[in-house]
């Protein structure tokens, strides 16, 4: 009898908790700002990273600046604006790639150096600061 | 003569726990400054767009540059067959191992992205003698490591010689790179000559045995080993020529500048300027470091244990003092670009005829804290393994003494 | 002579010449401007050793106290956006400057702006441990931020003192130009704008205040402008006893 019990206990967490582990929400992702990406959405999920890191080796070593994997260019269409009208940069966990990117808790260091909003939209944080 | 016989560290005296302890809080405080470092960026410490490597590099410079020497002691054993420095080989390859380690978290942990270490280890640009440079130390650490497990196990001793030979070339190359790092740099006055990586060969030597003769003053006694004179007054004379010998490239590279009328002018900066340059220069690094111990170690004074580890300890305040001549006021020397020309007016500091630089305490604790994690490997390393002798006295280890 | 209306396919004679005229003063007029225009080249495409990018300083026409090339190049790179708020001054950035000479004999004095000399051989490229600091074919010296480790040597090596360390976290960069705490920076001789026929700012600036003491081209076209000045007069660059042969020559110095 107390063997069964614990067994039921045991199959009702593993089995239940499954159950409620499965509801976690998952990120919110702004739409962009255009009709699609330049890739299939799914297919930009998997590869985006690849896509970009290629990209910049061949803008920076050899000037090849098409405008297909252009980082300016997906930032200035997946920008996301505050109820404002300001863009939010990288510190706004609203901002694109932060929306997943803390998500996956996988860090990115892009914006340590590179504009997370474009240029001539408002930036919403002040110079300087702390993380 | 009889067989030499190792013993790790025995028990947890409160010395022993003691030394830890400081120690550990020493390297601490080290690890606390490269946060606070690294989270604000440089704009904390003293170093500048002029100044660019500081305290942090004047001392992982010179840990490094000691690692590749303490490791003599070993070699005279291994290669050159010298009896007396046998027993002494494993303190010295594991000594080796503990001030690189120690230079190298020092160096690594002031970069501007340390994180990005593993992009230094696996992007390699082969022009440049500083990529090499961590080729080389990594290899110095796997073959002094191969070395040490030759000497230490039994069934390898067929093979600690070969493998002693060439950890020494290994080294040579090694350090002939890290002075290379300045000599190669044309940029610079104060810089680019060859004779910087023969001086840095030498400097190696003075540096590590003096590292390596502290050691054995201090630790002996304080495990309660018996120290022979033998062996100390062997190693006191040889690091006295190896001191001797530091002062002779010196006098070579000032000598050689000061022929050269294109040279005067950093010369006169270096050896009679107005800055602290000149005073770190003759009193701390010549007077100190230089006579003050080859006056101690060449005279009955040196037969005191005391005044040599006073001696010693000149030698390594000497050896700080010269590498912050060296890397600082290398830096601090201005750029000599428009010869004949006198820069009247520069928003990017062009003008000055000295660089200042105030080290902040972040920056000179991080330094510190790479002398105290590398003796910290090495206490922690001999408490675990048998590095040191358990008696240097000298009937156990004086290959003419009977018994 | 008919009289023809406006409605047939012929031009007047007046119209002609008039036509004429207008082309030949517009084909004069480009070719007396200083910065010679080079054809964009095609976004896809790799730049090649075809074309070597260089300027000519001409120290006589450069004003002592004028900035002019040096605010155009803080505003154009975003060094001027109030970042680097707690670096104190010998730390902050800068990609170029004015450096104003006296010589010690003879009393001349002289003003130049000094930034990246873009060399041939440039000894920031050669100490670089990870390859960061690199030259393009066309000449144009860069620092990849990517691979930048922050450890500064290139600063030690660069004869000209021209490259900086960013102290502090930035937040206010522009899209074109990144920058970031750790890495090193220097005077990219503005290649976003020259990638899409463009000129550099500095020498832009230069010439839209009326100096013109900046010629900006490709060295390796014989008809580009700076070349043309480059034959005419002397020109040295700096430090020339290091043999960088430097894209930056100077006319004055």
């Amino acid at each position: 009898m107390k063997y069964l019990r614990m067994t039921l206990i045991l199959l009702t967490v593993l089995l239940g908790g499954n159950t409620v582990l499965a509801d976690v929400p998952g990120p919110v992702i702004p739409k962009g700002n255009a009709d699609k990406c330049v890739l299939p959405t799914k297919q930009m999920r998997l590869e985006h990273m690849e896509k970009i890191l290629h990209h910049r080796d061949q803008t920076m070593k050899k000037g090849i600046r098409t405008t297909q994997f252009s980082f300016k260019k997906c930032i200035s269409c997946h920008v996301v604006k505050d109820k404002a009208g300001k863009a939010v940069n990288y510190k706004d966990k609203r901002h694109f790639c932060n929306s997943c990117h803390t998500f996956a808790s996988v860090k990115i260091d892009c914006f340590d150096c590179h504009a997370s909003t474009p240029t001539g939209t408002t930036n919403t944080s002040t110079a300087g600061g702390h993380p | 003569m009889k067989k030499i016989s190792y013993l790790e560290i025995e028990g947890w005296s409160g010395k022993l726990l003691g030394l830890l302890a400081v120690l550990g809080a020493i390297t601490l405080a080290g690890l606390g400054a490269v946060y606070y470092m690294e989270h604000h960026g440089h704009y904390v410490t003293g170093m500048n767009n002029q100044i660019v490597w500081g305290m942090p590099h004047v001392f992982a410079i010179f840990l490094i540059v000691a690692a590749s020497g303490a490791l003599n002691v070993a070699s005279i054993g291994t290669v050159f067959g010298r009896t007396i420095y046998k027993p002494l080989g494993r303190l010295s390859a594991l000594l080796a191992i503990a001030l690189l380690a120690g230079g190298l978290m020092v160096l690594v942990l002031d970069l501007g992205r340390p994180d990005r270490l593993v992009i230094a280890m696996t992007y390699y640009n082969f022009k440049s003698i500083f990529a090499w440079n961590i080729i080389l130390y990594n290899g110095f650490f796997a073959i002094v490591i191969v070395y040490l497990w030759m000497m230490m196990e039994g069934k390898m001793h067929n093979y600690y010689r070969p493998a002693g030979i060439a950890a020494f070339i290994w080294r040579l190359i090694l350090t002939t790179g890290t002075g290379s790092i300045f000599g190669f740099l044309v940029a610079r006055s104060a810089y680019d000559a060859a004779i910087m990586a023969p001086m840095f060969i030498i400097m190696s030597f003075a540096f590590g045995l003096a590292f390596f003769l502290m050691i054995i003053l201090i630790g002996y006694p304080g495990m309660g080993r018996p120290l022979g004179d033998k062996t100390v007054k062997t190693l006191k004379n040889l690091l006295g020529v190896f001191v001797a010998a530091v002062m002779y490239f010196v006098l070579v590279y000032h000598l050689t500048n000061l022929y050269a009328t294109e040279h005067h002018n950093v010369e006169k900066f270096i050896l009679a300027g107005d800055t602290e340059f000149t005073k770190i220069f003759w009193i701390f690094q010549i007077l100190l470091g230089g006579i003050v111990p080859l006056v101690i170690f060449y005279t009955k004074l040196g037969n005191s244990r005391k005044i040599l580890g006073l001696g010693t300890l000149l030698v390594l305040i000497g050896g700080i003092a010269q590498l912050y001549v060296i890397v600082i006021g290398g830096q601090s020397y201005p750029l000599e670009m428009f010869p004949g020309m006198e820069i009247v007016n520069s928003s990017f500091g062009d003008a000055n005829t000295y660089h200042p630089y105030l080290p902040s305490m972040a920056e000179t604790l991080l330094g510190i804290s790479g002398i105290a994690v590398a003796i910290l490997i090495v206490v922690l390393g001999s408490k675990v393994l048998a590095f040191m002798p358990a008696s240097l006295a000298d009937k156990d280890v004086d290959p003419h003494s009977k018994g | 002579m008919s009289n023809q209306d406006s409605s047939s396919n012929g031009i007047t004679r007046r119209q002609f010449i008039g036509a004429g005229v207008a082309t030949a003063g517009i084909s004069v007029a480009s070719g007396i401007s200083l910065i010679s225009v080079a054809q964009a080249k095609p976004a896809d495409q790799a730049v090649t050793d075809k074309q070597r990018w260089g300027m000519l300083i001409d120290t006589n026409k450069c004003a002592t106290g004028c900035t002019s090339c040096v605010d155009a190049c803080n505003k154009e790179n975003g060094l001027d956006r109030g970042d680097e708020q707690h670096s104190r001054p010998d730390q902050k950035a800068q990609w170029i400057r004015k450096v104003d000479l006296k010589d010690k004999a003879t009393g001349h004095a002289v003003s130049l702006p000094l930034m990246c000399q873009h060399c041939e051989n440039p000894p920031c490229v050669d100490v670089c441990p990870t390859g960061a600091s690199f030259k393009r074919k066309d000449g144009i010296v860069l620092v990849d931020k990517h691979t930048c480790i922050g450890c500064r040597y290139c600063m030690m090596a660069c004869p000209y003192k021209a490259r900086s360390f960013i102290h502090e976290e930035l937040t206010n960069q522009l899209e074109h130009a990144p920058r970031g705490k750790g890495t090193v920076e220097s005077c990219t001789l503005c290649v976003h704008r020259v990638d899409t026929g463009g000129s550099p700012a500095c020498a832009e600036a230069c010439n839209a205040a009326g100096h013109k003491a900046m010629y900006f081209g490709d060295l390796k076209d014989a008809n580009s402008d700076v070349s043309k000045q480059l034959k005419l007069h002397s020109s040295t660059a700096i430090r020339e006893d290091l043999k960088l042969n430097p894209g930056i020559r100077y006319r004055g110095i």
